[in-house]
């Protein structure tokens, strides 16, 4: 959402201090709010790492124009190639960075099929390999445990310091959240996001520009793939075991509604998207049985009124107070709209 | 005088339809050459052929002297050829500064360079002078969406001249302008040719434009040459009033 830079970095602190005390009791320091509870941290934990993953697809989707309906066969990747190699003894780091890296690679494979197809064509194509990562994560026993599993996925240290209590693994995971807000803000606000907007945008005039569409376009898989397998990555010890099923296509088709929802090419938008997907059903949950439905027919009602998602819906309310500029020169001089 | 480009024999065809047929020519350093021709004599399939858009069914392409035929439209950019298309193409959700200095970033440095440099990727002064050359200035910070047509075509025309190219290649740069922002495009690349020396091709329908603008005049109709001169000498030939400018 447009704001005004001077409000931009204050509006970032607040919301950083809050995301820190969040699971801070602060009744001590005269404050009445007692922190969230385990549950409840580890919500909020699964929410950043569901962010995080929704951010690799607002880079393909909403930034680069292109499509992706595989991003949870990407989070299996990061989750199991993390908890085998934890299990393996080896050091979270190096599960970390081997996690994105494979992520990185298998998305550059899964670009090419976008250098020749694009919208429904292509999300059909990450459909069929959502499909196939599926499978290998429940065929292939030997390697994945199967429908079974691997469990006992251990938490890791940082600096002699345990992170297996909730609140540590939550800080920590803010952190890295952070570091990769931070990563891909600086990738999208650089040369490189605009060449990805162009891509969105018009990639045959992008082209004539000298901008490479296909190195850009796969550039664009891989990261944001990366980001699914980053993810996947906190994940496995976040859940501290893993099977198929949360890495199947309609998980896949859930990081897409967050970044629809939120607001695609929003820089915003999936931490609201994947808010509305994790959190909101558990404020739902005073509703009882009934906490699905209403949180489908507000999901259906929310794409009827503002397809461009909740952050679309703000700048909306935002605008009238800002009228375009050109428009009001437009019409001095005269010029027609084409 | 060097040739910049050479077209040599350069057809092609869609299925049965010959859009195309064996068209050679040269364009000069510094010159500018129009492109003139009824709808659907092959006016911008041969541009796309040039420009790498399309692959030509046959013939050769060369800048410099050298054979581009087949390279892909960015690698041609980076050659310093550049384009502007018959319909509009900006980047309408960006603005008018951030559509040229995305017209000339991928000159740049390295990519790698390009993500942990500058923002504007050092273009921001040159975008600046552009705004101002093409006397967009009020404008620089809206949306290239929110524009009018008259100022999206001069936008359009400013990024095909943000990477400094030595040739561009005009498709109809006058279609939908009124008269006021012509005169300002045409004193603009009239300009731009006088300073830099840069070559143009310019394909128009407008005739006092094109006229007044080119140095040389090539006539396709049906895929063909079938004429070529001075705009005087052109607009006199029997055969381009009959199959095109009319009695």
């Amino acid at each position: 959402m447009t704001m005004p830079a001077k409000l931009a970095w204050p509006a970032l602190a607040v919301v950083a201090l809050v995301l820190i005390l969040a699971p801070v009791d602060l009744t001590g320091v005269g404050i009445p709010y007692p922190g969230l509870k385990r549950y409840g941290t580890y919500i909020m934990t699964l929410w950043l790492v569901t962010a995080i993953a929704a951010m690799g697809v607002n880079l393909i989707v909403g930034y680069a124009g292109l499509e992706t309906l595989a991003q949870a066969a990407f989070l299996g990747i990061g989750a199991y190639v993390t908890a085998l190699m934890v299990k393996a003894g080896l050091p979270f780091g190096a599960a970390f960075a081997a996690s994105g890296a494979a992520a990185f690679v298998v998305g550059i494979v899964l670009g090419f099929p976008a250098l020749r197809v694009r919208k429904h064509y292509l999300a059909f194509v990450t459909l069929a390999f959502s499909v196939l990562a599926w499978l290998v994560f429940r065929n292939e026993q030997w390697l994945t445990g199967g429908v079974m599993g691997l469990t006992d996925i251990n938490r890791p240290s940082l600096f002699g310091m345990s992170l297996r209590r909730h609140v540590n693994f939550y800080w920590f995971v803010l952190a890295i959240t952070a570091v990769l807000t931070f990563v891909l803000w600086w990738i999208v606000r650089s040369p490189w996001g605009r060449a990805f907007t162009a891509l969105r945008e018009n990639p045959i005039r992008a082209e004539s520009l000298g901008i490479d569409v296909r190195l850009y376009t796969l550039l664009a898989f891989a990261i944001g793939s990366a980001y699914g397998g980053l993810a996947g990555s906190l994940y496995a010890p976040l859940v501290e075991f893993i099977d198929p099923n949360p890495f199947a296509l309609g998980p896949s088709l859930l990081f897409m509604l967050m970044v629809v929802v939120g607001g695609a090419g929003r820089f915003a938008g999936p931490f609201v998207g994947a808010a509305v997907a994790v959190l909101l059903p558990e404020w739902l949950r005073f509703a009882e049985g009934f906490y699905l439905l209403i949180y489908a027919v507000l999901v259906m009602v929310m794409m009827a009124f503002c397809p461009t998602g909740i952050l679309g819906l703000l700048e909306r309310l935002w605008a009238p107070r800002r009228r375009p500029f050109a428009d009001q020169k437009a019409s001095l001089l005269g010029e027609a709209k084409p | 005088m060097t040739a910049v480009l050479e077209v040599r024999d350069v057809a092609k065809s869609f299925g049965g339809v010959h859009a195309v047929q064996g068209v050679s020519f040269d364009v000069h350093e510094g010159e500018i050459l129009g492109i003139i021709g009824p709808n659907g004599s092959g006016k911008s399939t041969l541009f796309n052929c040039i420009l790498g858009q399309l692959t030509p069914t046959r013939g050769e392409v060369r800048i410099d002297g050298k054979s581009v035929t087949g390279l892909r439209p960015s690698e041609l950019n980076r050659l310093g050829i550049s384009r502007t298309f018959q319909l509009l193409q900006v980047f309408p959700q960006l603005t008018v500064r951030e559509n040229l200095i995305l017209a000339g970033q991928e000159h740049q440095g390295s990519r790698l360079g390009r993500l942990f440099g500058a923002r504007d990727a050092g273009l921001g002064a040159a975008a600046d002078r552009m705004i101002d050359f093409f006397r967009l200035g009020h404008l620089a910070r809206e949306n290239a969406g929110g524009l009018s047509y008259g100022q999206q075509k001069l936008l359009d025309a400013a990024m095909a001249f943000m990477a400094g190219p030595r040739l561009v290649l005009l498709d109809e740069p006058a279609g939908g302008v009124n008269l006021t922002m012509l005169a300002n495009l045409k004193e603009r690349l009239q300009a731009i040719n006088s300073e830099t020396r840069a070559t143009f091709v310019v394909i128009e329908h407008n005739m006092e434009f094109v006229m007044s603008l080119c140095s040389r005049i090539i006539v396709l109709a049906e895929g063909r040459i079938i004429a070529e001169g001075a705009p005087d000498a052109v607009r006199r030939d029997p055969l381009v009033i009959e199959a095109y400018l009319g009695h």
